[in-house]
């Protein structure tokens, strides 16, 4: 199926630090914000099928050499509720497995309402106005 | 793509019946109340549980996950993950295509108590609130039966008031007790066991005052799970050695929550030794490996992950396609999902012989 871009959510919906599940073509798929930039990934863990949207948020936490350690990127990484799996939310990629495991992300824009409701991304079930701005996925 | 090909295969998985070995609901003090004596419950209120560990409350180690538990787990109406049973079956039992699931209560439970005699009777209330708890709601929640493992002719008395209720699968003990499983202190639990009929379940952790470790307090959760293996390798030697299967060769134990892939070569190394130094144990009549492989069940989860699968296919070979069985641990963080826990080169008879054939033989369920 071509890619298409569905139009998820308002702007003002998911503001930083939080994430919304949605639904596209059946699939579902979280969108979280991190300081204004938005990120699409499937929800369901590549590892065990765990719900990622219902996983905490946590950081980068990395060491040199035992007893030396540094916590960065504070919100970044969405850690599975089953097992604990850990996910960089900017790529997609798995913390402990970053060249094979990985959990499928989706481009996601910003457009303006205006913009949207000339179409083609027009979402049948919300409703767009013009002077807001909107998040949309391509899935 | 992928899609379109998991499809027939994932619901070809899904008409195989379920028969789950290890969950875990969960039970509060109040949930026992009705069941202990008022001397008992005013015990617990003046001075507590004493089980043998660094911290009288929590855990010894962080776990992963609060309260050890899925993150999803945690019932909408509020309450400890598994301690809500609709929600329990939506997210769980009757999601999968369950038969029964068996229920191993870790706590409150009183196994591993200091009074002993509060530990038999905390043993007698959780067996009954799993019955009127659990099992009266939903007849596929079969019971434990929990005993007060530290003192073997009480945990004789509980086993042998159990005796004949189809209701209970197993006689449940966890891995850590105050001294090996072999020694004789234990022996009661095993005859009277084999006298009723039920194979003896040994569940991962305990607070009897022993660590994971043969060697000391480790400083890591991650430490604490992965000695499992070790210490359960120690009571497994123990039970063999000291010739408990030669006194009751009816036993069947059943190992959760241990792994297996420290199966094959603790066998070897026994059989080894055994070839050199049997005249310390004449007791035993025939090779330490195959008491291990005729007297000891499985569970699934969590199973070694082998980088090479047929590694794992080798290693569940030698423990044998009879002994396994499907345990998904629910509610807690290392839950194994029934669609995707075993390894996909299982073929269909050998996966319904995990899934179910297997635990219906041992328990003899209908």
């Amino acid at each position: 199926m071509a890619m298409a871009g569905h139009v998820v959510a308002s702007v003002d919906e998911i503001p930083p630090g939080t994430r919304k599940l949605v639904e596209v073509n059946g699939r579902a798929i979280v969108v979280f914000n991190l300081s204004g930039d938005f990120f699409a990934l499937n929800n369901r863990c590549p590892h065990r099928g765990g719900s990622l949207s219902d996983g905490i948020q946590t950081g980068l936490v990395q060491s040199r050499e035992p007893g030396d350690y540094c916590y960065s990127r504070p919100g970044e990484m969405v850690k599975c509720p089953w097992h604990g799996w850990e996910f960089d939310i900017r790529t997609g990629k798995s913390w402990c497995d970053p060249a094979r495991i990985r959990v499928r992300q989706y481009p996601v824009t910003v457009k303006p309402g205006t913009e949207l409701v000339e179409g083609p991304h027009v979402a049948e079930t919300f409703p767009v106005r013009v002077e807001n701005n909107y998040v949309v996925v391509e899935a | 793509m992928n899609i379109e090909l998991r499809q027939p295969e994932i619901s070809q998985k899904t008409r195989l019946k379920v028969i789950d070995v290890d969950i875990h609901p969960k039970s509060a003090m109040e949930d026992l109340r009705p069941y202990l004596a008022k001397r008992w419950w005013d015990h617990y209120q003046t001075y507590g549980s004493r089980i043998r560990q660094g911290f009288l409350k929590g855990f010894p180690y962080p776990k992963s996950q609060p309260f050890a538990s899925r993150r999803d787990s945690w019932p909408p109406g509020g309450g400890l993950p598994a301690s809500d049973l609709n929600f329990m079956k939506q997210q769980y039992l009757d999601l999968h295509p369950i038969e029964y699931a068996i229920m191993n209560p870790l706590s409150p439970t009183g196994q591993g108590d200091q009074n002993d005699e509060f530990s038999a009777a905390m043993a007698v209330a959780a067996n009954e609130f799993q019955l009127d708890g659990w099992y009266a709601r939903d007849g596929r929640l079969l019971s434990s039966v929990v005993v007060p493992y530290e003192d073997g002719e009480a945990s004789r008395v509980e086993i042998r008031r159990r005796a004949g209720d189809k209701r209970f699968a197993h006689v449940l003990l966890k891995s850590r007790t105050n001294e090996l499983l072999g020694k004789r202190r234990y022996w009661p639990i095993y005859e009277a066991a084999v006298e009723a009929g039920l194979p003896v379940g040994i569940h991962v952790f305990g607070t009897s005052g022993r660590p994971a470790s043969n060697t000391g307090w480790p400083s890591f959760y991650i430490e604490d799970m992965t000695e499992h293996a070790s210490c359960c390798q120690a009571q497994v030697v123990s039970l063999i050695l000291e010739g408990v299967f030669e006194r009751y060769p009816e036993l069947k134990i059943v190992m959760i929550e241990a792994g297996f892939g420290w199966m094959p070569p603790l066998g070897w190394r026994m059989d080894k030794h055994w070839k050199t130094l049997k005249a310390e144990v004449p007791h035993l009549k025939r090779a330490p490996s195959e008491y291990l492989r005729g007297h000891f069940w499985v569970s699934t989860q969590p199973m070694e992950e082998a980088e090479e699968p047929d590694h794992l296919m080798d290693m569940m070979s030698w423990v044998g396609w009879d002994h396994i069985m499907f345990a998904s641990d629910y509610p807690h963080w290392d839950f194994d999902d029934p669609l995707m826990a075993l390894p996909p080169a299982l073929d269909h008879e050998r996966r319904s012989k995990v899934m179910s054939e297997n635990a219906r033989a041992l328990y003899r369920l209908d």
